[in-house]
């Protein structure tokens, strides 16, 4: 198979983009729609901590968190999946046991990707092995931006093989693309090489995910949905704290890809703080009463 | 007409001194005179005061403040909860460095905003004078509230000393209590004297270090809304004192209410509204002080909304 070459693909309006997406955040969403959507919102987090300083102790940590989001709120469902670095899989397939919530691990030289490829699909290998059920890959952005698609390429295929069974979702870092252009363009290359969802940022580069981005992101899965038939799901990741912004998000989702991406199994948060912003707006809609990060546990 | 034109157009870029020799030559009756129109004064929008900014409310929605003779004095913004609670956030996010900035740099900050009122005292007797005090007392008040602002200056960097102790104890420790701001303070200023009761009480608050949301008084907004603009060329840091004006009964319910808010001022003896406030105030356990009538300042006005800190420190073996 080859990698899409860019001469090919139609040009993306800047512009446009930015319309549009001001058009999603001007939409009012209120009361038990509101609700709906921070329950949704919290079943489609990836609660992420990827930090030198992780321990298992801390791991152990977030997945009682994920598992319990809050101990009054009724009726509020557990997150999607837990987001670690492929040493801490083990704990968290431990800590999390038959909950249902699933174990992603990010592979491949996280972040920077700057790896030989057969290290990268060790790692990968390991963390399968360990359990993970979900694996998040980071793209060759040098290689991209240096024009080598078909190495960019046949390396998602080879991950992807590496994966077995378990979900891939392929990290473009955006932000290290420069032009929406190019977003459009690696999305396009990670889908046709396998990816299962793509997903914008690593949260370790300045700009992560944006709303621009992710409609073009979005806008790329809906038309190779349309030529193959095959739905691919898409995490917006980094920077999304507040559940206002999240909720925008979803307005975004519903109007680009329809009812059947509004699922945890087809979109995702990549995100440490959403969920403890989410249950301060479902706390003031059930008492009325504006909250405060005092009485919502960090981790 | 077409001659008119073509000489006013001239007239746009040549000044007396600077005519170029064919626009001299060709000026037959020297600079075409421009039509005129009676000046329009310019009006003070009154707005809001949060994070350091200045914008309108975000409902669009105002009210009309009347002056003595019952003409119509300012349109106000009529302020939200949704205000009220960008509010906090802004005074939650400064609270920090204004509690951890030292004692002399406060003391500083508020010496500068007496400057500042003091060189637009005039300004303020306008508005008080607006709204129906006579010269004298309207000139009285604002003296007086810069006379506060100085006071409070002075008290910084000395109540930690007057009111912190060592405390005896019957062990082997050493045990001391330290006073520490509670953190977020909202503020219902009082109906009277729309300055100096406005400052009096504020200035405590801000004195110890705390952030607030103040709520200004609501017949007589125009002073407390003015003094916002002296905070912002004072070097007060964005968010530290947040100020809105609006309707009492709407917003009290949430300054009282809301779990960011560590404490909540209120002045006035409505007995209806107190028991409203203590009653939300318990939600998070916020320190209420109510303030039936004005008091004149003193240092226990700062101690109101101080945390004590007491440690137990281990001395000898």
């Amino acid at each position: 198979m080859t990698a899409p070459k860019p001469d090919h693909l139609p040009r993306v309006d800047e512009v446009g983009v930015d319309e549009r997406v001001a058009r999603f955040r001007s939409r009012s969403i209120k009361k038990a729609s509101k609700v709906e959507a921070l329950n949704l919102v919290l079943s489609q987090i990836d609660l992420t901590t990827l930090e030198g300083q992780d321990t298992p102790g801390k791991v152990r940590q977030l997945c009682q968190k994920a598992m319990r989001l809050h101990d009054t709120l009724p009726d509020i469902p557990h997150v999607a999946a837990v987001c670690v670095y492929p040493m801490m899989v083990e704990e968290a397939k431990k800590a999390l046991g038959a909950s249902g919530i699933k174990v992603a691990s990010v592979a491949t030289s996280f972040p920077s990707g700057m790896a030989p490829s057969d290290v990268k699909l060790e790692e990968i290998k390991l963390a399968v092995g360990l359990g993970a059920d979900e694996i998040d890959m980071v793209i060759s952005r040098g290689k991209f931006l240096e024009g080598k698609y078909q190495e960019v390429f046949d390396e998602i295929v080879a991950c992807k093989e590496a994966c077995g069974d378990a979900h891939l979702k392929v990290i473009l870092e955006t932000g290290e693309l420069g032009t929406l252009d190019r977003v459009r363009h690696a999305s396009l290359l990670a889908m046709q090489a396998g990816a299962d969802f793509i997903k914008t940022s690593t949260g370790k580069i300045q700009p992560a995910a944006t709303m621009p981005v992710t409609l073009v992101m979005l806008q790329a899965i809906r038309d190779y949905y349309y030529d193959t038939g095959r739905m691919v799901g898409m995490k917006p990741a980094g920077g999304i704290s507040k559940a206002k912004l999240a909720i925008h998000y979803l307005v975004m989702l519903r109007e680009t890809l329809g009812e059947a991406w509004m699922s945890p199994d087809w979109f995702r948060f990549g995100a440490s703080s959403l969920a403890n912003d989410v249950l301060m707006q479902l706390q003031k809609q059930r008492t009325g009463i504006y909250q405060s990060e005092d009485y919502f546990s960090k981790d | 007409m077409d001659k008119t034109i073509k000489a006013e157009g001239r007239s746009i870029d040549s000044t007396p001194s600077r005519k170029t020799p064919s626009a001299a030559k060709s000026a037959s009756g020297g600079r075409a005179k421009l039509p005129t129109s009676t000046r329009l004064s310019v009006e003070k929008t009154y707005k809001l005061y949060i994070n350091g900014k200045f914008p309108r409310t975000e409902s669009g929605r105002y009210f009309t403040v009347a002056d003595a003779k019952g003409n119509i004095a300012a349109n106000m913004c009529r302020a939200s909860r949704k205000d009220f609670r960008e509010a906090v956030l802004a005074a939650r996010a400064a609270f920090n460095s204004w509690a951890g900035a030292s004692a002399y740099l406060r003391g500083q900050i508020l010496y500068r905003v007496a400057e500042m009122l003091e060189a637009r005292a005039e300004q303020f007797v306008t508005e008080l004078k607006l709204m129906g005090l006579d010269k004298r007392a309207a000139s009285r008040e604002v003296t007086a509230a810069i006379d506060c602002l100085v006071y409070y200056a002075g008290w910084t960097d000395k109540y930690q000393q007057v009111f912190s102790a060592v405390n005896p104890v019957a062990s082997s420790h050493f045990n001391f209590s330290i006073l520490e701001p509670v953190g977020v303070v909202s503020i219902l200023a009082g109906q009277e004297n729309a300055l100096l009761g406005f400052v009096e009480a504020i200035s405590p608050v801000i004195a110890g270090g705390n952030t607030g949301i103040a709520l200004a008084s609501q017949q007589n907004p125009l002073c407390a809304i003015s003094f916002a603009e002296v905070l912002h060329s004072s070097d007060v840091p964005p968010g530290v004192i947040n100020i809105l004006s609006g309707y009492r009964n709407e917003l009290a319910e949430h300054f009282a209410s809301h779990m960011n808010v560590n404490a909540i001022i209120a002045n006035g003896d409505d007995a209806g509204e107190i028991k409203m406030i203590q009653e939300q105030a318990a939600n998070n356990i916020k320190r209420v002080i109510i303030r039936k009538e004005a008091i004149a300042p003193d240092p226990y006005q700062i101690i109101d909304t101080q945390e004590t800190k007491t440690t137990w420190h281990p001395i000898g073996g």
